[in-house]
């Protein structure tokens, strides 16, 4: 089997893994980060989405061995102890979801948005850059609304 | 996932032999429509012979007259790269609407052309522009590229090392989106190369194709009004539960004369 090295939220690990393992697999079941979901597990949905190298994918149509050697942040590696990262916490404060099965995957997408568009985000673009996230409870309403603040509220928090 | 066996070889000369030696072998490019179709065992390679590893398949770079994109260049480094934003802009924009942003972070304009989905968006930009194709062995043009519905004029164990865009006076990529997918239930590109339209249309038949008839009304002026003037042949056009055949052939005339407006906006 081959053996793969990858950063899991700041931290180097090693794991043995199958050709076929997904990263998704990966980090829930070896490494037992369980805030990663699996949805659809066919790359729709979004659930399943983490950053790779600073970089949305969507962890499920990653397979393990593709992150050799890469960085890898999941939902756990956000919060610092007590204090949620200020895009958990804008999801906490607009009530950006309901049963929370997407909400990984909405942060993560998120912070992707972040990284690529700057802090000051309007409600068109946030819409457009969550075609790959489904929520099947919100109506988007709150989940944008709190991706706006989130945006906002790193700006002045880094 | 059933299994299967990995390999990630370090050249495109080790990644043809592995695929050549093999008896089921497939090459992977960015996965994202390969994994989840094995997950669905609709395919089922024993082997799996990834190209994520090989620096010569990446990268983007352009001359006066062409635009040259490694065939595991990701839609998002597309759509970003300056380069292409300033010699093909239009290709760029095609780029940024593939899918979602996660995807694109994965998916390669390689991979793309080589599943030749029939709602792809590459294969109209390719056809439009007389792209050239280029493997481990021999240059192909997009219309020899592209053969049918899900096949390409590829061998099994070929590999497509880049693609080689002639750089157009003006292009426009227009689509009528799949609001689930963001597949194109009708996609058209249009390229201007001395006053003269190419064009193609991709999501409305079996795989794209140029619109040989649009093209013809075209050639006696460049008028959007001109494209109300053909027939699409109702009987070539897919049917399915997103739309059917007379509203896609409905669609081909609607999103050509927008992508030519925006063209000649440009």
């Amino acid at each position: 089997m081959p053996s793969i090295t990858v950063t899991v939220n700041g931290k180097s690990v090693s794991a043995e893994v199958e050709g076929r393992t997904l990263l998704v697999q990966l980090l829930r079941e070896q490494l037992k980060l369980t805030g990663t979901h699996i949805g659809c597990d066919t790359s729709q949905c979004g659930a399943c989405v983490v950053l790779m190298d600073g970089k949305s994918v969507k962890s499920c149509s990653v397979l393990a061995v593709q992150a050799d050697g890469k960085a890898l942040t999941t939902i756990e590696g956000l919060a610092s102890g007590d204090t949620l990262h200020p895009m958990q916490q804008a999801f906490k404060d607009n009530h950006g979801l309901q049963c929370g099965f997407c909400t990984p995957g909405m942060i993560m997408s998120g912070l992707d948005i972040v990284s690529r568009h700057g802090n000051a985000l309007d409600e068109k673009l946030i819409r457009a850059e969550l075609e790959g996230n489904i929520c099947r409870c919100t109506g988007y309403q709150n989940i944008v609304k709190a991706i706006q603040q989130g945006a906002s509220d790193m700006a002045v928090k880094s | 996932m059933y299994e299967f066996e990995y390999h990630s070889p370090h050249s495109i000369a080790d990644a043809v032999t592995l695929v050549r030696e093999a008896d089921e072998a497939k090459f992977l490019a960015g996965g994202q429509t390969l994994l989840p179709t094995m997950k669905h065992r609709l395919a089922s390679p024993e082997q799996i012979v990834d190209l994520g590893s090989i620096d010569a398949l990446t990268g983007i770079s352009a001359d006066e007259k062409t635009l040259t994109i490694g065939a595991m260049t990701t839609h998002a480094d597309v759509a970003a790269s300056q380069i292409v934003r300033d010699t093909l802009p239009a290709l760029a924009n095609l780029a940024s609407e593939i899918g979602d942003p996660a995807v694109r972070n994965r998916g390669t304009l390689g991979g793309s052309i080589a599943n030749n989905d029939p709602a792809a968006d590459y294969p109209a930009a390719l056809l439009a522009l007389g792209a050239t194709i280029c493997t481990d062995r021999r240059e192909l043009n997009a219309r020899e590229f592209f053969v049918g519905m899900f096949e390409t004029a590829l061998e099994e164990d070929e590999l497509i090392v880049r693609v080689v865009f002639p750089r157009p006076d003006r292009a426009a990529y227009c689509k009528f989106a799949n609001p689930a997918s963001r597949y194109a239930i009708v996609g058209v590109f249009v390229a201007l190369f001395d006053g003269k339209a190419q064009v193609a249309v991709t999501g409305a038949t079996s795989y794209a194709h140029r619109a040989t008839g649009i093209e013809k009304v075209l050639a006696d002026g460049l008028e959007v009004e001109r494209i109300d003037g053909v027939t699409i042949p109702v009987e070539r056009m897919n049917s399915d539960i997103h739309a059917s055949a007379e509203y896609r052939a409905h669609l081909v005339k609607v999103i050509a004369k927008r992508a030519l407006s925006a063209c000649l906006d440009e």
